[in-house]
């Protein structure tokens, strides 16, 4: 529950196009991502938006293919929503926003073809890579779905797994002294457009994201959209979801950028 | 998963069923077939076959979840493990989790909740057979059963999906479309006020080509939001024969 107060303070900003932290409706907070933070995992990413702080993990381990698609790797998001974030979260088992994020994230780096699963097989039909990412929030201070899916593809970008190859007895051996990168088609950029009363705004913090009506999450591929999620107890008009559509487009660039610039990628 | 070879579209530009691009499958909608439910819906969508049962306003359990100002909304969508072709467990999988969110944020824009505080409205949502289009044939099935339940509603909620099939934007896609098309997009709406309550795309899209999809889709809903009113009304017109 927000007080009066805070709400009027940021409505009244909003009416003149402000945010109560000086930011412009289509402004993204401060981005510091921090690559290969975990030694343990085979690759990891930190993501600050703003006081919102999440952490991405990638494990790999090689496993059985899903019966439908023999030939390619296997990629598995799960995020959590601790009571370390926030004094609103409950320890337990992922609750239905944890869920929907980790799904939303899942079906954006799927669809985008991020890592290109094809070349994760090792056996067909019996051996490949599974790609777990894990999303811990650290710090719920709005817009975990942003953050969380910069840290996803962060983490995959720069994690790096063993040499798999397949023994005359027909075993998959692993060669850990020669590790190598995913291979990556593309970079992603998820964006989330929330409105609040009349206005739609970009990368909302905790205390927008409560008083707003409706989120639309997209994540976008090069000028393509490949996922969307409606979210929130209330209407888009059909306009406003176009509105939201192009708003977001605009700052892909910005957003994919801020990721190759931390991970590297594309420099060599 | 992926777009694989399978000729979705005929050569006469015709679906595996028979159906045109922009064509929806046969609905059948009737409206309070479960006698202990305050309102209840049973809705056919070729073979995706969907009930929804409504209790409520009610007291709410665990107490402490009531709201002073507004009647709480519940939604659990469930398919039964005999609606998809590997038997599913019982059990609510992530995926059930994740729709039974969405479809309470696809209706709750359409009830006057301020009208009942301190109350929960329950709304159950069994998929029997699974056929494609199973979140969108819910939220039809679950707002005729609000309405019928005699909860104010601002609009009924229709919903429609549309997809992409060997490069054909098509409406309302079934199991085999979904499974081997390009795209999955469903859209919830309240026709009467041009707002969409739900939406989700799964799958790859230019900005033209998602526009032409939402203004493909939000004219199926029209036409189901038609056929909606028409089901309730052949309910009352029924009660009235009865006495």
């Amino acid at each position: 529950m927000m007080s009066k107060v805070r709400r009027k303070q940021i409505m009244e900003a909003l009416s003149s196009n402000k945010r109560t932290d000086d930011r412009g409706l289509e402004d993204v907070r401060n981005i510091e991502i921090r690559c290969g933070i975990v030694p343990n995992a085979d690759g990891s990413a930190e993501v600050r938006l703003g006081k919102t702080l999440t952490i991405a993990g990638v494990k790999m381990n090689i496993g059985v293919p899903f019966p439908d698609t023999p030939d390619m790797g296997v990629l598995i998001v799960n995020a959590e929503f601790l009571p370390i974030a926030s004094p609103t979260f409950e320890p337990g088992p992922p609750d239905e926003n944890a869920i929907e994020l980790a799904r939303v994230i899942d079906r954006g780096l799927r669809r985008s073809e991020m890592v290109d699963l094809k070349q994760l097989c090792i056996i067909p039909g019996k051996a490949v890579w599974e790609i777990w990412v894990d999303i811990h929030a650290l710090n719920h201070d709005g817009n975990l779905m942003d953050a969380s899916a910069m840290a996803s593809v962060a983490a995959l970008l720069t994690a790096t797994l063993p040499k798999a190859a397949v023994n005359d007895k027909g075993e998959v051996t692993l060669d850990k002294s020669a590790r190598q990168k995913l291979p990556i088609k593309g970079v992603p950029a998820t964006i989330t457009v929330a409105k609040v009363g009349d206005k739609l705004l970009i990368d909302p913090c905790l205390d927008e994201e409560e008083i707003a009506d409706a989120f639309l999450t997209m994540t976008f591929i090069g000028d393509k959209t490949c996922s969307i999620q409606k979210r929130g107890e209330k209407a888009l008009s059909i306009e406003e979801t176009l509105r939201c559509v192009n708003i977001a487009r605009k700052k892909v660039e910005e957003l994919v950028n801020a990721v190759k610039e931390a991970t590297g990628y594309g420099k060599n | 998963m992926e777009a694989k070879n399978l000729a979705l579209i005929s050569p006469e530009g015709l679906r595996i069923d028979g159906r045109k691009p922009d064509e929806i499958r046969d609905i059948k909608m009737t409206v309070g077939v479960l006698e202990n439910a305050d309102g209840s819906a049973y809705v056919e969508q070729g073979n995706t076959k969907v009930y929804a049962a409504v209790y409520g306003p009610r007291e709410v359990h665990p107490r402490h979840l009531a709201s002073p100002d507004k009647a709480v909304i519940r939604c659990r969508y469930h398919m039964t493990p005999f609606s998809v072709e590997e038997r599913k467990s019982p059990a609510p999988s992530r995926r059930e989790i994740e729709l039974s969110k969405v479809i309470r944020e696809a209706l709750t824009p359409a009830i006057l909740l301020e009208q009942f505080p301190f109350t929960v409205i329950d709304v159950f949502v069994e998929i029997i057979n699974a056929d494609g289009s199973t979140r969108c044939a819910s939220i039809i099935a679950a707002s005729l059963a609000l309405a019928s339940a005699g909860i104010p509603m601002r609009d009924l909620v229709a919903a429609c999906s549309v997809g992409k099939v060997n490069g054909v934007l098509v409406l309302d896609v079934t199991d085999t479309e979904d499974k081997h098309g390009e795209v999955d997009m469903p859209l919830a709406m309240m026709p009467n006020r041009n707002e969409v309550t739900l939406l989700q795309l799964d799958g790859v899209l230019s900005v033209e080509e998602l526009e032409k999809a939402i203004a493909m889709v939000s004219k199926a809903c029209r036409d189901i939001y038609e056929r909606q009113k028409n089901a309730l009304k052949a309910k009352y017109l029924e009660a009235r024969k009865v006495n």
